[in-house]
């Protein structure tokens, strides 16, 4: 653990000295600056309109990091061959795998934050005061970030048994199909054949479910997210991130390096 | 007769290729070897003989297709070790965001070290492969040879008991080769046991106890250097100054530049040939052996090995 630990950090200083970042934080707060020029042409729904471009530039460009920085996180390692020094001295691979998912989600931690600060301000700055209700900008934006970990984990996975742009493809067409889950859930598989409902099930519970971390609507519109949802999406990223993981330490630990 | 420090037995690597990977490479071919403790081990071959192939299954980078190998009389799939063990790979490439300090210190902090401790061993490694200088500059302006500098820091950083190094000497310029053989003449005066690939003969030849012959990935003999036959020195090279013409008929096998002269004899004939340029006023500038090149001892080998049909025995005692 103390060695995940000492990858992590490392992971989260190359990050912090990475200045693609930084734009990308600096292009959300531009987008969120530019919602407020929007928000105040539009009369009378502000808040909404804020709220929701503010949580919309969060999550593409939290998308955005995860998926390429997530699928480098390992890949790079292995190009450039950073990785052999590193995996000689008394780490397992499993903890480096585990350090560098930790500390991807930590860089991404610090980066939705910062822009759920500039969110806050641009809020501020447009209402004069926040109330209490705000809060739940702040529950959506730790729903986005549950999001990320979990896409860092499947982009980490696909990155040790697949070559980068692949690991990008399989990571991105899986969050896609994560976000129409419910829907499938909804089939009527009554009326199906019984192979292919039970593969419709099957699938249903092996996708990643984005459905309910999606609270974009409630939160611009200053409804109160249930503690019931909170625990239940926090239970859900760990469990699934936790398995992910699992199964790429367990690819990982038997790949040869080039 | 204490434990080797690393024992390895009928290692095996195929690497697939080809069509749906239907093919197979073999790149290491039944290894069997052992490096005793406290001794320097030179393991010599030509390039693709299979000697990066057995350093990466050692330090468990890539996994055998078959044998196994202990090392500290703990198989190799046993990362705790690797707490002993120090490793220079090569072409060594490291994080370039960070500054040679900060890397030692990375690494520095997989090992059970005190703060001040790591501080410490970080500054002595430094100073020790001569990039104190360059401590804050960050990696991605380092040259190959820095590169490799930092490798060897961070080999031995921990005071491991082990050390495997792929290439030492590989892009370092001449000061910089000496360097390298000085610490390891050092780690084997601390008692440590040395590993080290090369395809360069003299390195291995100055500086080993053993050595193994390695080529087309398969062990070709074991030995002390100067008993691997094909070692022998070739003959001597004279190297002498001599303005105007003298009439010494040895001038005749000799090439020029200038008023100096470069003279290869056979080894029993060296005194006879000083004496001869002596007596024709000839100042000696340098006397130096002249050893088969690489190329030459492998094709032997791989010659010997066509003729035969078999390996070629050159193990020594
Ligand atoms: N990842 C790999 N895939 C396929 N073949 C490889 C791989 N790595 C090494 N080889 C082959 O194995 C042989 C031995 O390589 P190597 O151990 O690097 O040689 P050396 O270090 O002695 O120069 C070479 O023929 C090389 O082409
Ligand atoms: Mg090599």
């Amino acid at each position: 653990m103390r060695r995940a630990g000492v990858v992590a950090l490392n992971t989260f200083r190359e990050a912090v000295r990475d200045r693609v970042l930084y734009n990308l934080v600096f292009f959300a707060l531009l987008m969120i600056a530019a919602s407020v020029a929007v928000g105040q042409i539009s009369i009378g729904i502000e808040q909404t309109v804020i709220v929701s471009l503010g949580l919309s530039a969060i999550s593409v460009i939290g998308l955005l990091i995860s998926i390429f920085l997530g699928v480098a996180l390992v890949s790079k390692e292995m190009d450039k061959r950073t990785l052999y020094t590193l995996l000689a001295k008394p780490v397992r691979r499993s903890e480096f795998l585990l350090g560098k998912f930790a500390g991807l989600v930590l860089t991404l931690a610090v980066n939705t934050a910062a822009m759920a600060m500039g969110l806050l301000l641009a809020m501020l700055y447009v209402k004069h005061s926040l109330e209490r209700s705000d809060t739940v900008v702040l529950v959506a934006v730790y729903f986005i970030l549950l999001k990320l970990a979990l896409i860092v984990a499947l982009a980490l996975l696909f990155s040790c048994f697949t070559t980068p742009l692949l690991a990008i493809l399989f990571t991105v067409g899986l969050y896609s199909a994560g976000l129409y889950v419910q829907e499938l859930r909804n089939l009527p598989i009554e009326v199906m054949s019984p192979p292919m409902s039970a593969f419709t099930k099957w699938l249903s519970y092996l996708l990643p479910n984005f459905e309910n971390f999606n609270v974009m609507a409630m939160a611009a519109h200053g409804r109160v997210v249930p503690g019931a949802l909170i625990l239940q999406n926090t239970l859900y990223a760990v469990v699934y991130c936790t398995i992910v993981l699992t199964a790429a330490a367990a690819v990982f630990s038997r790949r040869n390096l080039k | 007769m204490p434990d080797p420090a690393i024992e390895i037995e009928n290692l095996t690597k195929e690497y697939p290729f080809g069509f749906l990977h239907l093919k197979k490479r073999t790149s290491l071919e039944g290894l069997s070897m052992q490096v005793e403790m406290g001794d320097v081990f030179g393991f010599i071959g030509p390039n693709g003989a299979g000697k990066s192939t057995t350093i990466k299954l050692l330090m468990g980078l890539i996994f055998p297709t078959a044998g196994s190998a202990r090392i500290l009389g703990k198989p190799i799939s046993d990362v705790e070790m690797h707490g002993d063990i120090g490793y220079l790979p090569e072409q060594p490439y490291f994080y370039d965001y960070l500054t040679a300090a900060e890397v030692l210190d990375y690494f520095a902090r997989f090992h059970d070290l005190t703060a001040a401790d790591r501080k410490d061993r970080v500054d002595r490694m430094l100073r020790k492969v001569g990039l104190e200088t360059a401590r804050k500059i960050q990696l991605r302006k380092y040259s190959k040879g820095m590169l490799q500098r930092v490798g060897l820091a961070q080999a031995i950083l921990h005071d491991p008991k082990v050390v495997i190094l792929d290439e030492p000497m590989s892009g370092l310029d001449p000061v910089g080769r000496r360097e390298v053989r000085d610490i390891i003449l050092e780690l084997k005066k601390d008692g440590k046991t040395v590993m080290f690939s090369t395809h360069i003969l003299s390195d291995a030849e100055t500086l080993c106890d053993r050595v193994g012959v390695i080529v087309g990935g398969k062990l070709r003999g074991v030995g002390a250097p100067g008993t691997l036959v094909d070692m022998k020195t070739l003959g001597m090279e004279i190297l002498f100054e001599l303005t105007g013409t003298a009439n010494v008929p040895l001038l005749s096998k000799a090439t020029r530049t200038g008023d100096c002269y470069r003279l290869q004899v056979p080894e029993e004939e060296l005194y006879a040939a000083i004496e001869q340029l002596r007596g024709a006023g000839a100042h000696i500038l340098s006397v130096s052996q002249v050893k088969a090149t690489l190329e030459e001892f492998f094709m032997n080998l791989v010659e010997a090995d066509r003729a035969q049909g078999a390996a070629v025995e050159v193990s020594g005692q």
